[in-house]
């Protein structure tokens, strides 16, 4: 029993800066930019992350470090897709050769280091429940704002008029630009939320997830996170239900590997990269009826006056 | 007064031909600021990068042996690229080339096998790429699945794969518990050009590669399928090419051509095959694709390039401290500067004046 615990806390643990960086790719994405430089902000925002935790020897310094690190990424990508209509593929692509480059040069002089992980939520009484109470009230503050970030997406794209017009620019520039709206601006903005909830994505690995900084240490979760948005079909829900069952792929591959089934190691460390391709084409193959991404989704839009 | 971008009425040519030059200035300006940032003399730092690695022999045969590789990948990925299909997955394909190349090199080991080992080689190595690479293609074309993160995703199983193989299976009994296999015999291993030097046949095969390159795109008809399907996807459906046997054919081209590189690499410079034996090619020639504008003349000019910033990279943590991040960190700015500059061949900035804007709504 304490053993499912424990499974359930860090899964729930490894699959917080999925959901994190998955929920601001995902209003990107819904504003019909699409930004493949995830793991370029998040590997950056990691390395901000726990720069400023080090330093500062907070938490909140170091995630707010983080946000701003991937939030100033994404503003490079705005100016090259939005500013100078440059193709948003190859962008991304930049943005991630960029950042693994950045990543390394920042966090240099911090390899080897530790700091103190974010601290566990403890209310006494509650989290004392054997078996679900550390799972419901003991987390860090970052499982809890997750899960918050992807209710506030829900309830922004599908139960406001910003929202409501925010799809639209995804769905089809020219009409929303025709109705007035600034389809730039919009767009703007859903890069900046997209590049700083990727930077805290990365930033919960250092603060919360291990305690230190080693380059490289996003190993691909950018990437993930981007897929995951394809997995839930652009809508937050399945978003959650995605970055779990991620989350538990990569928990459990970690627990087969202690047990040593005989397999190889590697084998089961492939599990999270090789279910990620799996997923995909069985979404992609159920999707019969059409796609349901947003009908923009990486096209260019110059405004014509 | 308003800043916009607008399109051009027809690409501008002149634009075109310089865009590279004023990226690689941008460039070279902002890691100035960067080499001040880090306390560096800019001056110095820049000569040990770019000047240093162009006056001996040894640098330049090193430069050719880098650029060879990532001059076949990237000829690869820019037919991907041309037909606006993406292949992110070239070291993917690069390390799994490597791989099926050495298993050969592995199995002949220490046995009187012939000259044939090596040709043997080259060609397992290609079809080993050119499989790995029509995973994502076939998964695009028969699913609908994004190739982008397939291919990606597929990078990393291929070096977990490399790893186990080398701690594993194929690790050199003799070699002290290192993650390697044994030295290659030498009918396993590129034939060095020059006596005593680097240069090996690699850096031939990357010019045969250019040449053919620059034929199939300039000359038949697949070449010029393949460029309309990317410019024009509706136009070649009218046309009644076949979008999805192009997706097949890039990917298979572009991996088999990464497979190539990538037991060029092992079986020249490197020797043996090892966990991280490459310093992520398959990535920074995505750099060289676009650098080199798409085109295998280009290319060949970039990769060039694009080498010795890893020589000079090299070079300039020995001589004066400065981090090999840098050098990643050069590429990716320089990949946004390319970017920039090649989108003021199709659009250009113009200022709108606000009393102008009112004329034009009333006319």
């Amino acid at each position: 029993m304490e053993l499912l615990e424990a499974i359930i806390l860090s899964v729930l643990a490894a699959s917080t800066p999925l959901l994190l960086a998955a929920t601001g790719e995902l209003v990107t994405e819904r504003s019909g930019v699409l930004n493949l430089g995830v793991e370029g902000m998040m590997i950056v925002g990691a390395a901000c992350g726990f720069g400023g935790a080090w330093l500062s020897g907070s938490t909140t310094v170091g995630a707010i470090c983080g946000i701003a690190a991937g939030t100033l990424l994404s503003l490079i990508f705005a100016l090259m897709t939005l500013g100078l209509a440059v193709n948003q593929v190859a962008t991304g692509l930049a943005l991630t050769i960029l950042g693994v480059g950045l990543s390394g040069l920042i966090g240099a002089g911090f390899v080897g280091e530790r700091i103190t992980p974010a601290p566990h939520l403890h209310i006494p009484g509650l989290t004392d429940i054997p078996l679900v109470g550390r799972i419901l009230f003991g987390e860090d503050a970052f499982v809890y704002l997750s899960l918050a970030l992807v209710i506030g997406v829900w309830l922004f794209l599908y139960r406001t008029r910003a929202g409501l017009v925010l799809r639209a620019a995804g769905d089809n520039h020219v009409s929303a630009h025709a109705l007035g709206y600034p389809v730039l601006r919009i767009r703007l903005f859903a890069v900046m939320f997209g590049g700083a909830c990727a930077g805290l994505g990365g930033a919960y690995l250092p603060l919360a997830y291990t305690p230190f900084f080693i380059p490289g240490m996003t190993a691909g979760r950018g990437w993930i996170a981007l897929a995951l948005v394809v997995f839930a079909s652009w809508r937050p829900g399945r978003l959650v239900i995605g970055a779990y069952l991620f989350g538990a792929v990569t928990i459990l591959q970690l627990h087969a590997q202690a047990f040593s089934l005989g397999i190889p190691s590697q084998f089961m460390s492939a599990l999270p990269y090789l279910a990620t391709v799996i997923v995909l084409v069985l979404i992609s193959r159920a999707r019969t009826g059409g796609s349901t991404a947003p009908a923009a989704l990486g096209t260019v839009f110059v405004p014509d006056r | 007064m308003q800043l916009v971008l607008e399109k051009r009425a027809e690409r501008s040519n002149i634009i075109a031909l310089v865009s590279p030059l004023i990226a690689i200035g941008l460039t070279i300006v902002t890691m100035s600021i960067l080499f001040a940032i880090l306390g560096k003399n800019p001056i110095s730092a820049l000569g040990v990068y770019f000047i240093d690695p162009l006056t001996d022999s040894y640098s330049l045969q090193e430069i050719a042996v880098k650029a060879a590789p990532l001059v076949m990948i990237a000829i690869g990925l820019s037919l991907c690229y041309l037909a606006n299909v993406w292949n992110i997955g070239a070291e993917g394909q690069f390390l799994i080339g490597a791989v099926a190349g050495s298993w050969l090199a592995v199995e002949t080991h220490g046995t009187d096998a012939g000259p044939w080992v090596l040709p043997a080689m080259l060609l397992l190595a290609a079809a080993g790429g050119a499989l790995y690479a029509l995973i994502p293609a076939i998964c695009r074309v028969r699913f609908g699945a994004s190739e982008i993160l397939t291919s990606l995703m597929l990078v990393y199983v291929a070096d977990l794969f490399l790893d186990y193989l080398v701690r594993g299976p194929w690790r050199d009994p003799a070699g002290f518990n290192f993650p390697t296999t044994a030295e290659f015999d030498p009918v396993a291993t590129m034939p060095i050009l020059i006596q005593g030097g680097r240069l090996h046949l690699g850096a031939i095969i990357a010019l045969v590669v250019v040449a053919a390159a620059a034929v199939l795109l300039g000359r038949t008809i697949k070449g010029f399928e393949i460029r309309v399907v990317g410019a024009a996807p509706r136009a070649a459906r009218f046309g009644g090419f076949n979008s999805n046997q192009l997706v097949l054919l890039t990917f298979a081209i572009s991996g088999a051509l990464a497979g190539l590189a990538g037991i060029i690499e092992v079986a020249g410079p490197v020797g043996h095959l090892q966990p991280g034996f490459s310093p992520g090619y398959g990535f920074t020639a995505i750099i060289v694709a676009f650098l080199g504008r798409l085109n295998p003349v280009g290319i060949l000019i970039a990769g060039l390039f694009l080498a010795l910033t890893f020589i000079g990279g090299e070079q300039a943590q020995i001589a004066m401290k400065i981090p090999l991040d840098v050098t990643k960190v050069f590429q990716g700015i320089l990949l946004f500067y390319v970017l920039a500059c090649d989108s003021l061949i199709l659009y250009r900035f113009r200022l709108i004046f606000p009393s102008r804007q009112v004329h034009r709504g009333t006319a």
